[in-house]
């Protein structure tokens, strides 16, 4: 409880923070059956913020090609990809706040900068098209072997949510795939596009890939991220080897996302994201 | 004998509610109608949704409670699960047919897995020839994509 606007705090009618405020939840009810009796540990709960902070932030930021995409085919890929990852969140923050009585939209709009749990690559703009394709990619490879294994969690809400996640993310995983070899093998310039993409988003790869105590904490719960790094590194290879592409090579970002030590970009994400929320508490339409 | 009668009928109010999306699917052709409870006059419906984000979920939760409403239960609650995770193979028979009649070309088999994917052809609905061309992977809704023959349609893609 680090922010001071959480629930307890304000004045809101009866037991809901945001007044008049409705906001169509998704209940996970069955897998999340006995949540009064059994809700998130601190641990779990942390865990699922992580995950859903790096869904959410990506959400956000695929948004912003809604209506500027190159091709109004691409406005509607990125934003049903954004609409999936949103869906992750969603459940993923709901079932971090059952910890602490925390709604999803209190995780979302409620907590500053260092609260959040996301990686640095989430954290990365967009730049062109290919530097989110080069983004996807990454985010799309990394997810996809993640909620993978995640689908076997000893954790039946976690389980749930990445058994349903893990084919969406397949297609997210497909799509940027495509893009990868469309822009590598088309023009000279798209190509020098993707190859700056890829260069660009590589520092970030390694953060993806850490394991720090509270994984350690988890063991059977969470997915270990060292564990993911020959597969996410055999699929990125055979993906850029097909079009005669270079892994990228170059210094590493230091990261510091999961102890909430951010790229400058995150401050500015926010803003955007929060700002109706907290200017218009309780707004609706 | 009461109660069973009761749950019968739920059970056949709640799988004629429509996918406000693709309405010639009910929610039971479409697979995401998992349950139906009646106890103690209390009606509770389980459903899935197709997609983690699929705003239609709503929808189908607002119609369900009307539709059993106005049939005379009380008191009617749905529950979203997401598991096990919906996939297009509970898609039904019939809702398979139903979608080709519509002019929606319904999920193909398989592709091997696999980070570069073997894309499948897709027949045209309306004249079965596989001649067709992926417009957009991406439809007018998360789980459609769009073809052409020699006319444009939606494709439920497989998932």
């Amino acid at each position: 409880m680090t922010a001071p606007d959480t629930p307890a705090t304000t004045d809101a009618t009866d037991d809901d923070p945001h007044g008049d405020v409705s906001v169509d939840l998704v209940d996970l009810d069955l897998e999340l059956q006995g949540f009064s009796e059994r809700a998130a540990t601190a641990d779990v709960a942390e865990y699922a913020l992580r995950l859903g902070d790096d869904a959410l932030i990506l959400a956000q930021q695929l948004s912003r090609w809604i209506a500027h995409a190159p091709e109004l085919e691409e406005d509607i890929a990125l934003g049903n990809i954004a609409l999936d990852l949103l869906g992750h969140a969603r459940s993923l923050l709901r079932f971090a706040g059952s910890y602490d009585g925390r709604s999803e939209d209190d995780l979302a709009y409620f907590r500053d900068e260092p609260d959040f749990r996301t990686l640095w690559l989430f954290e990365q703009d967009g730049g062109d098209f290919a530097h989110t394709i080069a983004r996807q990619l990454i985010a799309a490879t990394y997810l996809y072997e993640l909620y993978a294994d995640l689908a076997a969690s000893t954790d039946p809400a976690l389980s749930a949510i990445a058994a349903k996640a893990v084919t969406e993310v397949e297609y997210h995983r497909d799509h940027a795939v495509q893009w990868t070899l469309r822009l590598a093998g088309g023009t000279d310039l798209s190509r020098e596009r993707m190859i700056e993409g890829l260069a660009d988003m590589w520092p970030y790869v390694d953060e993806l890939f850490h394991d720090d105590p509270l994984i350690d904490r988890l063991p059977g719960v969470a997915v270990r991220p060292s564990s993911l790094r020959a597969r996410f590194d055999a699929v990125i290879d055979a993906v850029l080897a097909e079009e005669g592409l270079d892994l990228p090579r170059g210094p590493i970002a230091s990261g510091g996302g999961r102890q909430g030590k951010h790229f400058p970009t995150l401050g500015y994400i926010l803003a955007e994201m929060q700002v109706l929320a907290r200017q218009h508490p309780g707004a609706h339409w | 004998m009461i109660a069973v009668s009761d749950a019968t009928r739920a059970r056949e109010i709640a799988a004629n509610v429509r996918d406000p999306e693709v309405p010639v699917l009910t929610i039971d052709d479409l697979g995401v109608l998992r349950d139906v409870e009646v106890s103690a006059g209390t009606v509770v419906v389980t459903i899935t949704p197709t997609y983690s984000g699929c705003p239609a979920v709503d929808t189908m939760r607002d119609d369900l409670v009307l539709a059993l409403t106005a049939a005379g239960f009380a008191d009617v609650r749905v529950r979203t699960v997401l598991s096990p995770a919906w996939t297009t193979d509970w898609l039904t028979e019939a809702g398979r047919r139903k979608l080709v009649e519509y002019g929606i070309a319904p999920p193909t088999g398989r592709a091997p897995a696999g980070p570069i994917r073997l894309q499948l052809g897709v027949a045209c609905p309306r004249c079965g020839s596989l001649h067709t061309r992926e417009i957009s992977r991406f439809g007018s809704t998360a789980c459609k994509a769009l073809y052409e023959c020699l006319e444009p349609f939606d494709h439920f893609k497989v998932h």
